[in-house]
């Protein structure tokens, strides 16, 4: 009886054609992703031990760990994000609620799109322009501006998206009540928004937890650690870079291990983000 | 007829001078036909205008909301109807290009002048939406919230104010358990009654009603029906509706608009009995909109 129709065969098996095209495309995609992790896993997981958590970066030749490296991280990263979240979620909330089809807003719109798409070496070049030639050194907290360069596109698209997101019935109303417009932002439509800022505030870290070329012309790196802003600064992304280049293979073993931290450290915030993403959307 | 005509007009009248504010002046009473047996004009609109950009929506609308009535607007979409009730709150305000001319005046005062503060105007004249709005926080929340704009409450007295708004909208008995739940969770006419409740809540004068049922199932459409019928005994109320049954069943009064134009104002036993318009008789019957 289906198969009575002769041009709805056909459309059938065009459609299976495609749909089997399109899932090889998809399986051609994931396969890097597994192969990737699989060689992530089968060369990092050997040198995962407590001292990596605890001991400095070695010399080649003796043991040690990526403790600086992890802390430079942690503390660029968190300081990229306090910088550059705030600057992010203003700028997006004026996009969203204030200027929607001003100029103002189409200039911003415009060129934060080029600033989410630039090349993150040529905004670490900016920074070694002008903060750590004017300093003289390099310095974690140029690192630190250089990342939340980084951070601030993305927490500027993701605000102004989910904030395009909240119905405007929702701001209607709570205006209806007589709230002026600035609580009817802060209370109503970042509470509506909420989810999807914060989603977008995490996917921004694990972007710039992984950025190496920023961090080389800024921070560049630091054998022995410490958590002193002022001076140069360890980071994994770096250290893998350096390590991983180098002849020694206790180093390599290092970088292996170091990738797979960075790795897994990112694939965690990107699950909390769809997490959190799809408990809001319930 | 008559007997209770002039009851409801010292009803009124006694509420008008119980209440603090000035009375308009005699002289800008708006000259209707029996003007004298009316009740108390809440609000007057007079030659009002509403332009989006260049469009002209609204073209020189007059008519009263008398205090403590149901005014229905009808006529088919497009006419101009919300417009009209967007412009009673300012709610226009909020997106630029729209503007209105003319006047329309709360108590006397008119609140299209710049110098009237548009939120304060907002907690006198509260709006209920075609589409439930209740906000992403707890149900008792989303009724503290509008409160505590306006008012400092103590707990109990917010607990107070929180139940009996929720009474009010014959919502209470069925969240009572459940005030922590998010407003979001509650089915379609329970979140509508939920914005009544919420509107109720701050203690407005003016109730602005923008087709509240048609989102809605018939069993909760009835219950708004009879919840409109109790708020006027406090509130001078507005409803927008394509329901031509809702109109007659809610209403003291009714305006019939068509292309941006009132075509009759009347009492709606007149208006759905025996109108003076053709064009109201063709709608009201059906024969277009």
């Amino acid at each position: 009886m289906s198969n009575a129709n002769p041009f709805y065969g056909r459309r059938k098996s065009r459609s299976n054609l495609m749909m089997g095209l399109c899932m090889a495309a998809s399986l051609f995609g994931l396969a890097w992703l597994v192969m990737i992790l699989a060689a992530l896993f089968w060369n990092g997981l050997s040198g995962l031990s407590l001292d990596v958590f605890t001991q400095n970066t070695p010399p080649p030749g003796s043991a040690g760990g990526l403790l600086n490296a992890i802390v430079g991280s942690l503390i660029m990263t968190a300081l990229g994000v306090v910088i550059g979240t705030p600057i992010g979620i203003l700028a997006g909330t004026y996009m969203a609620e204030y200027g929607a089809h001003g100029k103002l807003s189409l200039v911003v719109r415009f060129i934060n799109d080029i600033l989410l798409s630039a090349p993150s070496i040529v905004i670490g070049l900016f920074v070694y322009e002008v903060m750590v030639i004017r300093m003289g050194h390099f310095s974690g907290f140029a690192g630190a501006v250089a990342l939340s360069i980084i951070v601030i596109p993305v927490v500027v698209r993701t605000t102004e998206d989910m904030l395009n997101l909240v119905p405007n019935q929702l701001r209607e109303a709570a205006s209806a009540l007589g709230m002026p417009r600035h609580l009817v932002i802060r209370r109503i439509a970042y509470r509506a928004a909420r989810a999807g800022m914060v989603t977008g505030v995490l996917l921004a870290i694990a972007r710039v937890s992984g950025e190496t070329a920023p961090l080389l012309f800024t921070a560049l790196n630091n054998q022995f650690g410490g958590a002193n802003l002022n001076g140069p600064m360890a980071s994994l992304p770096v250290v893998i870079f350096q390590f991983a280049l180098s002849p020694y293979k206790d180093w390599q073993q290092l970088a292996w291990t170091g990738a797979l931290i960075i790795t897994l450290s990112v694939l965690t915030l990107s699950i909390l983000a769809r997490v959190i993403a799809s408990r809001s959307r319930q | 007829m008559n007997g209770s005509r002039s009851m409801n007009m010292t009803v009124a009248q006694s509420a008008a001078v119980s209440s603090a504010r000035p009375m308009q002046p005699a002289g800008a009473q708006r000259e209707m036909p029996n003007a004298q047996e009316a009740a108390h004009e809440k609000i007057s609109v007079r030659n009002l205008k509403f332009y989006y950009g260049d469009t002209l929506a609204l073209k020189g609308i007059s008519l009263p909301l008398y205090e403590r009535k149901v005014t229905a607007f009808i006529g088919p979409s497009g006419c101009g109807k919300s417009t009209l009730l967007r412009i009673l709150n300012r709610m226009y305000d909020l997106y630029p290009g729209q503007r209105a001319d003319g006047e329309v005046l709360l108590d006397g005062e008119n609140i299209l002048s710049p110098k009237q503060d548009r939120n304060l105007l907002r907690s006198r004249v509260g709006m209920v939406f075609q589409k439930p709005t209740p906000f992403p926080m707890t149900i008792y929340d989303n009724i503290a919230f509008g409160v505590r704009l306006y008012e400092k409450l103590s707990k109990a007295e917010m607990d107070e104010r929180v139940e009996s708004s929720l009474r009010r909208a014959a919502l209470w008995n069925e969240v009572k358990d459940k005030l922590g739940a998010s407003g979001q969770s509650l089915s379609g006419g329970q979140q509508q009654r939920l914005c009544i409740a919420r509107t109720v809540a701050i203690k407005p004068e003016v109730i602005l009603l923008d087709e509240p049922c048609s989102a809605l199932d018939p069993i909760s459409t009835a219950k708004i029906e009879e919840l409109i019928d109790e708020l006027k005994a406090e509130y001078t109320i507005a409803i927008v509706t394509h329901n031509m049954q809702q109109a007659a069943r809610c209403s003291e009064y009714t305006a019939f608009m068509y292309l941006g134009e009132l075509v009759e104002f009347d009492e709606t036993s007149r208006i759905f009995t025996t109108p003076s318009d053709q064009r109201t008789q063709d709608y009201i019957t059906g024969r277009f909109g």
